[in-house]
C-alpha cells in the first residue's frame, strides 16, 4: 500500500530528474557551439581563405605526381640546356636529349604532345596553339614584339621584358635573357636511375637482357653495378634515405627499451607494497611525474645543447619522457599483483631479488611487455617529429624537403616511406606481442 | 595415440620414472632460451646505441659533463633576472591558451570523425557492413601519418597559424580514437539496438539511443586521454612552425643568451598546464570509468 505523500515526494523527485538531464542535453551542445564560434573568431578562420595559398597547393599535388623537364636556351650565348626539374645534376646530355626534343643547327623544336609545337631559332621563339594560332616573339632594340591573333587571351600574360603562356599542354616564357619551356610528364623523373647512368631510360627487357649480358664494368657483376647505381642515385638518394629511415627505427627503439629498462627498478621504489618507506615512494612518483610533465619538446631541447644534433640525442629524449611514463605505469602494475605467489615463494626461504626474479615478474610481464610494444609503435612516430628537431632521421630529411618548397616528390616518396615504417611497426610489434604473450 | 597420428616429438622421451629429470631438463631448456634472447637483446642495444653514437655530432661520455650547463645557464640568467618573469608569464599565457585550444579544437574534430570512422568500421554496426576493410584501413593509414608531415604541408599552403596544427593534429586523432572507438563499441551490447530495431527505428536512431549511451563513458575517457597527448603535440608543432607557446619558445631559444628568462617562463607555463591537464583528466576518467 503506497503512502499517498510518498508517492508524490518520489514523483517530484523524478520530474526534478528529468528536469536537469534534459537541461544538461541541452547545455552540453549550447557550450560547445560557444566555444567553437569562440575558436572561429580567435583561429581567425574567415581570414583564412585570404591567406590560403591555392596555387601552392596546386603546384604540391601535380609535384606529387608529375615531373616538369626545362627547355632552356640561354638567349646571350645561345646555348640550349634541357633538364629534369631544372637540376644541374639531372642535365641531358647533348645526345641523350628526350624524343620530343629535335634540334637541327640553330633551330630547336619541341614536340608537347597534341599537336604543341615550341619553335627556338635565331629569329626568336614561337609556339603554335592549335585552335587558336602561332604566338610569334622576337627582341627587337632590347624589347618583346608580340604577333599574335588578337584578342590576346588572358592564358598568354605579356610585359615588355616578359612573355609567358600556360596551356594544359606546359609553360612557356620568353625574357630577354632566356626562353624556357616546361613540359609535364606523369610520375617521378629518374626513380631508379640518373642520366649518367648505363641503366638510364631502358625498359625491364632491356635492363633484364643486361643482367645476362656482357659486364658493362669488368670489375662488378651488372647486378650488383645496377643495384649500386640505384642505392647512390643522386636524385634521390634511396641509400641515405634507407639510412635515415633506419635511424628513426633506431631511435625509438633505444628509446622505448632504454626506458623500460630504466623505469623497472625504479618502479619497485614507487610501488607501496614493495618500498614501505612514504617519502621514498613519495619522491619517485613526484620524479616520474617530473619527468613526464617537463614533455619530450623541452628534453629534447635540452639534450641537444648537450650532445649536439643526432640520432643519439632523440633515443635520450624518448628515453627520458617515457622513463617517466614507464615509472608510473609500471609501478601501478606492481600494486595490483596477486601477493600469494610472491609468499609461495617466501615460504620456500627466498631472498627479495628471488621473490622479485620468481613472484613478482611473471606477473607483471605480459603486461610491461604489452605496454612497451605498444610505445615502440607510437614512439616510430614520435621519432619522425623528434628527428625534425634534432636533426636525424627521417624527420630532417622530410623538413629540409618541404622547406626548400621544390622537391615535393621527395616529399611523398618520404610520406609514404615514413607511413609504411610506421605501419610495419606496429604490425611487428603486434606480431611480437602474440608470440611473447599469446593474445 | 597421438604418437601414431603425429608422430614422436622429436628429441630424447621423458622418462616417466623420473619426472625430476624431465623437468629439470625443460627448465635448463627454457633457461637457454631466455638467456640467448637477453644475449640478443643486449647486443642489439649495444650496437644500436654505438651506431647512434658514431652518427651523434657530440659524444655521450663528453655531453654527460655538459649536461648540467645548459641548464645551469639558463636558470642563473632566469634568477638575475627573476622580477621579470611574473610578467613573462602573464605575456605568454594568450599563447599557452592558443596551445591548449588547438589541442581541443583538433580532439573535438577529430573525435567526431573518429566517432564517425568507428560506426563505420564495427561490425554489427556498420550501416554498409561491406565498407568496413575500408574504414578499418583508411583509420590505419590516418594514424601511422605523424602530425608533422601534415602540419608542413598545410602550413605551405595555408600560411602559419593554428589552422593547420589543428587539422593536422585532428587528422591523426581521428585514426587513433577511430580504433579505440570501434574497439569499445565492437563490446556494447547489442540487445538495445534489437529492441529498438523491433520499434522500427532507423539506422541513426538506434545508434543513437542504443549504442551511444553504452559507450559514452569510455568514449569521452579515451578523447580525454587524446587531448592530453595532444597537448604535448600542439606545443611540439608550434616549435616546428604553427602558432602557440612552442613557436614563442623557438624564438625566445633561437636569441640565445639574453632571453633565457622567456624560455623559463614558457617551460614553466607549459610544464604547469601538461600537469595540471594529466591530473584534471586523469580525475575525470576515473569518475568515468569507474563511475564515481
Amino acid at each position: 500500500m503506497t503512502d499517498a505523500s510518498q508517492f508524490g515526494t518520489a514523483y517530484a523527485t523524478v520530474q526534478h530528474q528529468f528536469k536537469t538531464r534534459r537541461l544538461t542535453a541541452f547545455s552540453i551542445p549550447v557550450l560547445l557551439l560557444i566555444y567553437l564560434s569562440y575558436l572561429f573568431i580567435s583561429f581567425d578562420i574567415p581570414g583564412l581563405a585570404a591567406r590560403a595559398r591555392m596555387d601552392n597547393a596546386k603546384i604540391l599535388l601535380s609535384d606529387f605526381v608529375a615531373y616538369k623537364t626545362h627547355v632552356t636556351r640561354d638567349n646571350r650565348t645561345d646555348k640550349l640546356s634541357v633538364s629534369i626539374e631544372g637540376e644541374a645534376k639531372a642535365t641531358f646530355a647533348p645526345n641523350q636529349y628526350p624524343a620530343w626534343v629535335k634540334t637541327d643547327g640553330d633551330t630547336t623544336t619541341i614536340d608537347l604532345g597534341k599537336d604543341n609545337i615550341v619553335t627556338y631559332d635565331t629569329r626568336g621563339a614561337r609556339y603554335n596553339v592549335p585552335g587558336y594560332g602561332v604566338i610569334d616573339i622576337q627582341p627587337e632594340s632590347g624589347k618583346l614584339k608580340l604577333t599574335a591573333p588578337q584578342p590576346i587571351p588572358d592564358w598568354i600574360n605579356v610585359t615588355d621584358t616578359r612573355i609567358s603562356v600556360t596551356t594544359p599542354q606546359g609553360r612557356f616564357a620568353y625574357s630577354r635573357s632566356k626562353v624556357e619551356t616546361f613540359k609535364y610528364q606523369p610520375g617521378w623523373a629518374l626513380f631508379f636511375f640518373t642520366l649518367d647512368s648505363p641503366f638510364y631510360d631502358k625498359s625491364y627487357g632491356q635492363l633484364t637482357a643486361i643482367l645476362g649480358g656482357e659486364r658493362l664494368d669488368p670489375a662488378r657483376s651488372n647486378l650488383s653495378y645496377m643495384a649500386s647505381e640505384f642505392w647512390h642515385n643522386k636524385q634521390w638518394h634511396h641509400g641515405d634515405v634507407a639510412w635515415a629511415l633506419f635511424e628513426t627505427v633506431l631511435m625509438a627503439f633505444l628509446g622505448t627499451m632504454g626506458a623500460a629498462l630504466i623505469a623497472l627498478p625504479l618502479a619497485f621504489l614507487a610501488a607501496s607494497n614493495f618500498t614501505p618507506f612514504r617519502s621514498v615512494r613519495f619522491a619517485f612518483r613526484r620524479l616520474f611525474d617530473f619527468v613526464r610533465g617537463v614533455d619530450g619538446l623541452i628534453w629534447t631541447i635540452i639534450l641537444s645543447r648537450a650532445f649536439g644534433p643526432g640520432p643519439m640525442t632523440g633515443a635520450l629524449a624518448i628515453l627520458l619522457t617515457d622513463s617517466g611514463t614507464f615509472g608510473k605505469t609500471f609501478s601501478e602494475a606492481l600494486e595490483n599483483i596477486d601477493e600469494k605467489q610472491v609468499e609461495g615463494i617466501r615460504s620456500t626461504g627466498a631472498g627479495p631479488l628471488q621473490r622479485a626474479r620468481f613472484g613478482v615478474l611473471p606477473q607483471i610481464a605480459p603486461i610491461l611487455l604489452s605496454q612497451v610494444l605498444y610505445y615502440l609503435e607510437s614512439n616510430t612516430r614520435s621519432a619522425t617529429v623528434i628527428g625534425a628537431i634534432v636533426g636525424g632521421g627521417i624527420g630532417l630529411l622530410l623538413t629540409q624537403a618541404i622547406i626548400t618548397q621544390k622537391d615535393w616528390e621527395d616529399v611523398a616518396y618520404y610520406m609514404i616511406l615514413i607511413v609504411l615504417m610506421v605501419m610495419a611497426m606496429d604490425s611487428f610489434s603486434g606480431w611480437l606481442r602474440r608470440k611473447l604473450i599469446g593474445r | 595415440m597421438v604418437d601414431i597420428t603425429f608422430g614422436p616429438e622429436p628429441g630424447k622421451r621423458p622418462d616417466l620414472n623420473n619426472p625430476t629429470e624431465a623437468y629439470i631438463h625443460q627448465t635448463r631448456r627454457k633457461r637457454l632460451y631466455g638467456f640467448i634472447l637477453l644475449i640478443l637483446f643486449v647486443a642489439l642495444m649495444a650496437s644500436g646505441f654505438k651506431t647512434a653514437q658514431d652518427r651523434n655530432a657530440g659524444d655521450f661520455l663528453s655531453g654527460l659533463h655538459q649536461l648540467h650547463a645548459f641548464p645551469a645557464e639558463v636558470l642563473s640568467e632566469a634568477w638575475t633576472n627573476r622580477a621579470n618573469i611574473p610578467a613573462l608569464l602573464w605575456q605568454y599565457l594568450p599563447s599557452l591558451i592558443e596551445t591548449i585550444n588547438i589541442a581541443a579544437a583538433a580532439t573535438l574534430l577529430g573525435g567526431a570523425f573518429g566517432a564517425f570512422l568507428a560506426l563505420g568500421s564495427t561490425r554489427h554496426l556498420a550501416r554498409f557492413p561491406i565498407l568496413t576493410p575500408l574504414f578499418r584501413r583508411s583509420a590505419d593509414i590516418m594514424r601511422a601519418i605523424p602530425e608533422i608531415v601534415i602540419a608542413l604541408i598545410l602550413i605551405f599552403i595555408l600560411g602559419g597559424g593554428p589552422v593547420p596544427a589543428v587539422l593536422a593534429i585532428a587528422f591523426h586523432t581521428a585514426g587513433a580514437l577511430g580504433k579505440l572507438f570501434s574497439e569499445s563499441a565492437e563490446n556494447a551490447d547489442l540487445k538495445p539496438v534489437e529492441g529498438l530495431a523491433s520499434t522500427g527505428a532507423s539506422w541513426s536512431q538506434q545508434i543513437w539511443l542504443g549504442i551511444l549511451p553504452q559507450v559514452a563513458p569510455n568514449w569521452l575517457s579515451y578523447a580525454l586521454l587524446r587531448f592530453e597527448i595532444n597537448i604535448r603535440a600542439s606545443a611540439i608543432l608550434g616549435f616546428v612552425g604553427s602558432g602557440g607557446i612552442g613557436y614563442d619558445l623557438k624564438l625566445a631559444m633561437q636569441w640565445g643568451g639574453g632571453k633565457y628568462d622567456q624560455v623559463i617562463a614558457i617551460f614553466a607555463l607549459l610544464f604547469c598546464a601538461i600537469v595540471v591537464f594529466d591530473q584534471l583528466s586523469g580525475y575525470a576518467r576515473n569518475r568515468l570509468v569507474k563511475g564515481q
